[in-house]
């Protein structure tokens, strides 16, 4: 399946080729969870509070499915 | 010493100190200033009459040594723009000095009889009444200058623009920042207006030599201290480097697109496909590339998370502080505008005229949507700051907020609840954010029941934002803790580490008990947040406000917001719950 991944604000340094808002497209085989699709890209666990998918929150051992636009969040918020 | 109220009277130019009688004494803060406004101020007195009033007070722990991120002061009185109660916070230089001269609050009361202008000079001394002939007209950028020329001991500018000056509903106070710009504001609301109608141009403020604040219990105080500052440093939100150091609170952009919860071209969307462009992750590419400008701003000394930033020209000069989120939304997504530098303009203009970014940001969008200007015309956008700035009949429009110009432009999408327009999330995207723009005393406000923290960031729990089950509760429970930190001094943002670390929250308890000579076990933190949302509420309701005004605006419900397409479902029977201890 091919997904799209996009990284925010402190993850980004994981990802540096990435412009902002820009997304990495990976082929991973069907049924890849999002956890283990993060391992890939080796974000670390720890600085990820939020996962979404296609726009709404998700788990970390849900599986992803092809065309799925996926978000790593670290730890946000403002005002 | 204890503490005292200043009382400055302009009808008659005097002032005196009074006792702060006992009734007042556990309060502080937003506490004091809704206490004393709900006393005081008669609720159906029109907003620019001789019987509104305004009051300043800082927070408990506001002057104390090092309490960390402490510097808010409270401004209150009744709003031009809702017509109830309103407290406004703001950080900068005030604060502290106020605190540290001793004074628990400053209500400026009565019109001058001769109908002329003021700056009132106040240090150990008393009140100095001067003439403000000399400045009136002026912007904040300018005025700022001329008083540190003036007063070498840097003192606290409390101020306000031409917009005040002309008493128009979208005017804010402004307070200058460690750089001695104006680059803080207590916004919302219209308060400017009301310290307009008092005939007050600015309070400067000079603490040499002052009392200073006494702490009761000084090792309970250290100890809370500690607590509350190693939950700042270690959380990842809030530590060095962390996301609200290194990009403001305009961290939030890309991610509240990502929820489908941004609000664009005037509430008809819930993505901006510019929305990178404007974020906070560009606002630190920009401080690089130009060579100037900074992120990690403090807004008042003694801050340790600075979220603040300073965005510099295409020089690398130091432009305007600071493009935090909701400035960067109001007119970036919500204007369809994909430009930092204009948005950095338009955010300049406000500081310097003395308007709310959030209310004139969505005046532009709501002028768009009324065919006037297309989405997106950033150059339009701009020139009608020249139009408030020549008060032309067009710029007195959208000067008076966003109600004023839907109706003169016949805009049905108005985002609006109790007058005030609403912040950077999308209520039909994120539902106990509604909840608390519906409920609130305050008009619609995140900052009054943030409940973006669980079902945005996962801060404090998660929870999904599309549901309407519990909403109700969560921000109640959000509004009654945000009452009480907003009374301590302390800066909101302390509320995402001790939400989280368990010892952060007793810390910051400790600190104030400290502070009052009280156990910690004696401060409940959510009941006198309540206490405090009670005396509010009971304002508006005699004001004439009923659960009618407790509602979202009507296109909300039957307008689907994309990407999610929903609209708002919320039940009014949950509303009516939130406030229902109440009644
Ligand atoms: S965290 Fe930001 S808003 Fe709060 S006091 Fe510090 S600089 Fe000001």
């Amino acid at each position: 399946m091919r997904v799209e991944v996009r990284v925010f604000a402190t993850l980004r340094r994981y990802l540096p080729d990435l412009g902002i808002g820009e997304a990495r497209v990976m082929d991973v085989p069907d049924g890849t969870t999002l956890d283990e699709i993060r391992e890939i890209l080796e974000l670390p666990a720890e600085e990820v509070k939020v996962i979404m998918v296609n726009h709404l929150q998700a788990a970390p051992q849900d599986p992803g499915a092809d065309g799925d636009r996926i978000t790593y969040i670290p730890a946000v918020a403002g005002g | 010493m204890s503490k005292q109220i200043l009382r400055i009277n302009m009808a008659d130019l005097s002032y005196k100190y009074e006792k702060v009688p006992k009734k007042w004494s556990k309060w502080a803060g937003r506490g004091l200033t809704s206490t004393i406004v709900a006393e005081e101020v008669e609720p159906t007195c029109h907003p620019l009459g001789p019987n509104n009033k305004l009051v300043i007070a800082p927070g408990w722990v506001s002057g104390t040594p090092a309490a960390p991120s402490s510097g808010r002061t409270s401004f209150g009185g009744k709003s031009p723009l809702t017509g109830g109660i309103k407290e406004s916070n703001s950080g900068g230089l005030s604060s502290q000095k106020i605190a540290k001269l001793g004074l628990a609050a400053i209500i400026i009361e009565g019109t001058p009889k001769d109908e002329k202008w003021y700056t009132l000079f106040l240090n150990k001394d008393g009140v100095k009444f001067e003439s403000a002939d000399d400045i009136l007209g002026k912007g904040m950028y300018q005025v700022d200058e001329i008083f540190w020329k003036k007063y070498p001991n840097e003192p606290a500018i409390i101020g306000i623009g031409p917009v005040g000056e002309k008493k128009l509903s979208n005017a804010g106070i402004s307070i200058n920042d460690p750089e001695n710009k104006p680059g803080r504001y207590a916004a919302r609301g219209g308060l400017g207006a009301v310290m307009g109608a008092r005939g007050v141009k600015a309070l400067i403020v000079d603490d040499t030599d002052g009392p200073g604040v006494d702490i009761a219990d000084m090792d309970l105080f250290k100890a809370g201290r500690k607590k509350l500052t190693d939950a700042i440093m270690s959380h990842d939100l809030t530590k060095p480097g962390g996301g609200l150091n290194l990009y403001g609170t305009n961290v939030l952009m890309n991610i509240v697109n990502e929820a489908g919860g941004l609000p664009t071209r005037n509430f008809s969307a819930g993505q901006f496909e510019g929305a990178a462009k404007i974020s906070g992750e560009m606002i630190a590419e920009m401080v690089e590339k130009r060579g100037g400008g900074m992120t990690g701003h403090g807004c008042h000394p003694g801050c340790v998370i600075k979220c603040s930033n300073i965005y510099p020209d295409e020089e690398g000069n130091d432009f305007v502080s600071c493009v935090e989120y909701e400035s960067a939304w109001a007119f970036g997504a919500n204007c369809g505008i994909d430009d930092l530098d204009y948005v950095a303009k338009m955010i300049r203009e406000c500081n310097d005229l003395g308007l709310d970014t959030i209310e004139a940001g969505n005046t532009v969008a709501v002028y768009m949507d009324g065919g006037a200007l297309e989405f997106g015309d950033k150059e339009g956008a701009l020139s009608l700051f020249d139009e408030i700035r020549k008060m032309s009949p067009l710029g007195r429009i959208l000067g008076q907020g966003v109600e004023a110009t839907a109706k003169a432009f016949g805009v049905h999408r108005v985002p609006t609840v109790k007058g005030q327009s609403m912040p950077a999330y999308e209520p039909r995207a994120i539902k106990g954010i509604g909840v608390t723009y519906a409920t609130t005393p305050m008009g619609a406000d995140h900052t009054a029941g943030y409940t973006i923290a669980p079902e945005i960031a996962g801060v404090s729990g998660k929870v999904d934002p599309l549901t309407d089950e519990g909403k109700a509760d969560l921000s109640l429970t959000f509004q009654a803790a945000t009452a009480f930190i907003d009374s301590t001094g302390y800066c909101l943002f302390i509320a995402f580490p001790i939400l989280d670390i368990e010892t952060g929250f007793a810390g910051m308890v400790e600190s104030v008990a400290g502070v009052m000579g009280l156990k910690a076990d004696d401060v409940d933190a959510i009941a006198m947040g309540k206490e405090v949302l009670k005396i509010e509420r009971e304002f508006n309701t005699r004001a004439g406000f009923t659960s009618a005004d407790d509602r979202l605006p009507e296109f909300m419900r039957y307008e689907k917001l994309p990407p999610h397409d929903v609209v708002w479902t919320m039940p009014d029977e949950d509303l009516d719950k939130v406030y229902s201890w109440i009644d």
